[in-house]
């Protein structure tokens, strides 16, 4: 060849450019450093809400205003230490939960009409923020979320809180056709919902596939067998409608926040 | 930098012909579709009652289409073209290459009946359903088996930067992809994904930024770096520049997937990180988008004349600008404005169109010429489609931007009371005169694929025609 002996560039990328394997191996190093970096810790270190196995989720302590530990008891429910023992006792401010069966069922179609690209459902630090949808989100919240539906993109507003903050009835108008209640709005209508009965095959092997998840899985304390199996009967007769209001129903009141304390770090 | 052979290599450019047709139907198809979601949200009526093409399940065809239809066809049509050209060697196995032809096409017809059936996994950009995920990991590990054999029977001493370009993408998207779509099936329809949260959300942005930066970067930079000195008849300005790009851009690239996540449930430490490292990567993107502007000095007359170097350069200059505007908005007291709005929809596009797209045409243009042996059916057709993409872009983006920054305005807007000037939905019907001038841009950017079909078609028909005239001539 007759630029056998010549080099371009350097003494050293001169060797990793005659040498496929060289620059095969020296790429998939350079590549992997920056996720491994990122994103290994966050299932190690505290503040991630990675709680499997461990009540106090790699050691996270959110301090109260007198500099006391406040329980993770207190933000994640524990039907152990709870006085209220199963999902359907399960009251607002007892900690974050994993979806009832409805709840789940709504989430599903959720996902499937890609809601969470217009939705966010996490809420900044910011005043405006909390004026406009309430404290701010916490890693705990979406801990069992998986398939995280934090959303990229506010088209709509966000819905981390919007539980509670409707009546059914609202919403049910609203999903069915959005101009009705909002005239602006650019959302489509969701009528169709309404006609479609819940998949309750789906809805009980999704419930199991959630307990066996090897990253924060929902205890089998809580899903119990009972709860799996009692599934089809509790969404018999229910709307896909009714299975998506329950789901946006079910948003953002879990956690009982102490206004000033600091949940960031 | 290639060789010089004495004896002609015969390559194989039959797949890499059909990439290149596929690649400009792809392009028609998928910013058609972009165009009719932007006009669902100028327009609602549009979408129709119909489940299937409601806006909420059309974007991820949209998105899937450009980026995985467009953009994947694209990547593997001048894939295989580069590693050939450079390395002065058939492929290693023109049967695989056929293979993650017909799977690639498998999977993107996959995308089409699955997307608007709402078989949705839940994450941006890697929406298909899991069995599609498992296709697309064995015709793209196909794809860089080959790609790396190829090289490894090189005729040259030397690797082209091109390929490493092209290698350390395919590396990194094989990261990617299988560590983001692990994920527990329930049914053939659903899965959900092993993580959770803030894990899930960082290892979904790992992804999603670096879809981009290796993807829609990275591959393309590849192309950037072949194409440019091809077209414009010099020597890459600087080759140690290129080099330099090349390390400094897979390193740093890898991180800023975190700055996605500024101000949000994860730990803050990782966002400022992801910021840092996106300001640092000014630099190399710029040193790399100067290096292939530079590579035009002395020939700038060039393009006067030559509509394909248009392209090759405009592509350029939008690099330079989306690498500006993606490290500004990864500051953090900029992104508490940015994020959630339309800027970011500005900002993508801003690469997808000005710089993504226009690099992929005048590649295109240019591998139709040689793949055919012949001249453009229309060079004036190709300036059309080059100014028509030039304003369609350009007013696609700029109604982005305005919109963005406005939305994140009137958010955060207080009156004298101390209250929130706006609802949100004052916000959304503030957006309407900016959505309809994006459906428009993006309409005016369609029709430039619509040119360019049109001319590619007459161009192959015209060369077959000259070929069967040929033939005969030889045969009598």
């Amino acid at each position: 060849m007759s630029d056998h002996d010549q080099i371009y560039s350097t003494k050293l990328q001169d060797k990793i450019e005659r040498s496929t394997l060289l620059m095969f191996v020296l790429t998939a190093i350079t590549v992997a450093i920056g996720g491994i970096v990122e994103i290994v810790p966050l299932f190690y270190l505290p503040n991630t809400a990675m709680c499997q196995n461990d009540p106090t989720c790699n050691g996270t302590t959110h301090k109260d205003l007198q500099g006391n530990a406040i329980p993770m008891d207190k933000i994640i429910w524990n039907p152990a230490t709870s006085i209220h023992k199963t999902l359907d006792d399960w009251q607002p401010g007892d900690g974050v939960r994993p979806y009832k069966p409805l709840e789940l069922a709504g989430r599903y179609v959720f996902i499937r009409e890609g809601c969470f690209l217009c939705h966010s459902q996490m809420i900044r630090p910011f005043r405006d923020e909390k004026d406009r949808y309430g404290h701010y989100s916490i890693a705990e919240e979406s801990m069992y979320d998986h398939t995280y539906q934090w959303g990229s993109k506010r088209t709509g507003p966000d819905i981390a809180r919007v539980g509670g903050k409707y009546s059914d009835e609202w919403h049910r108008k609203h999903l069915k056709y959005p101009r009705d209640v909002v005239p602006e709005s650019v959302m489509p209508n969701f009528f169709f919902l309404e006609n479609a009965p819940v998949d309750a095959v789906k809805l009980t092997k999704t419930m199991k596939v959630m307990t066996q998840m090897p990253f924060n899985p929902v205890p089998k304390t809580i899903y119990t067998d009972a709860v799996i199996a009692g599934a089809a009967k509790e969404v018999e007769g229910k709307t896909e409608m009714d299975s998506v209001i329950a789901f946006l129903q079910s948003l953002g009141n879990h956690v009982k926040f102490e206004e000033g304390v600091n949940y960031r770090d | 930098m290639e060789a010089t052979n004495a004896t002609p290599v015969k390559y194989d450019m039959d797949v890499v012909r059909w990439f290149t047709i596929m690649a400009v139907i792809y392009a028609v198809v998928g910013t058609f579709i972009g165009v009719y979601v932007a006009s669902e949200l100028a327009w609602p009526f549009l979408n129709f009652d119909i489940p299937e093409i409601t806006f909420g399940r059309l974007r991820p065809l949209h998105t899937n289409a450009v980026i995985f239809a467009f953009g994947g066809c694209v990547l593997m049509a001048t894939g295989y073209y580069i590693v050939q050209r450079t390395c002065a060697t058939k492929l290693w196995s023109n049967s695989l290459a056929w293979f993650t032809f017909i799977g690639w096409n498998l999977i993107i017809v996959s995308a089409v009946i699955a997307l608007p059936l709402g078989l949705s996994q839940g994450k941006e950009y890697a929406e298909l359903p899991w069995w599609c995920d498992i296709m697309i990991a064995i015709v793209w590990v196909s794809y860089g088996f080959n790609y790396f054999m190829t090289v490894g029977i090189r005729k040259t001493s030397h690797i082209y930067v091109s390929n490493f370009f092209t290698g350390g993408m395919i590396v990194m998207i094989t990261y990617l992809h299988v560590v983001n779509s692990l994920a527990i099936p329930v049914d053939w329809a659903t899965s959900y994904s092993i993580y959770s949260g803030v894990q899930d959300a960082m290892i979904q942005w790992w992804w999603g930024h670096n879809a981009v930066g290796f993807y829609l970067t990275g591959g393309f930079l590849g192309i950037m770096y072949y194409f440019i000195p091809k077209q414009a008849q010099r020597p890459i300005f600087s080759y140690r520049l290129s080099v330099l790009h090349f390390w400094t851009l897979s390193f740093g690239y890898v991180w800023l997937g975190a700055h996605h996540l500024q101000y949000t449930a994860l730990p803050d430490w990782t966002g400022s990180l992801g910021a840092a490292i996106s300001l640092a990567m000014i630099i190399p993107s710029w040193g790399g988008a100067m290096n292939g502007m530079m590579t035009l000095s002395g020939a700038w007359d060039k393009l006067r004349t030559d509509y394909i170097l248009r392209f090759l350069v405009t592509a350029m200059a939008f690099y330079a600008m989306s690498t500006f505007d993606g490290p500004v908005m990864a500051i953090k007291s900029v992104n508490s404005l940015s994020h959630y709005t339309d800027w970011t929809v500005g900002h993508v596009h801003a690469g997808a169109l000005g710089w993504m797209a226009m690099i992929s045409f005048g590649a295109l243009y240019h591998m139709v010429k040689k793949l055919w042996n012949t001249e453009m059916y229309s060079e004036k057709l190709v300036n059309i489609h080059f100014w028509v993409a030039l304003i369609g872009a350009t007013t696609y983006v700029v109604a982005m931007w305005v919109s963005g920054i406005m939305q994140g305005l009137m958010w955060r807007d207080y009156d004298e009371f101390g209250t929130l000037s706006y609802t949100f939905v004052e916000s959304v019907s503030a957006m309407h005169p900016y959505y309809v001038m994006r459906a428009v841009g993006g309409a005016i950017f369609n029709l430039g694929t619509w040119i360019m079909l049109y001319n590619v078609v007459m161009t192959v028909r015209q060369a077959n025609a000259v070929r069967g005239v040929n033939a005969v001539a030889a045969k009598a």
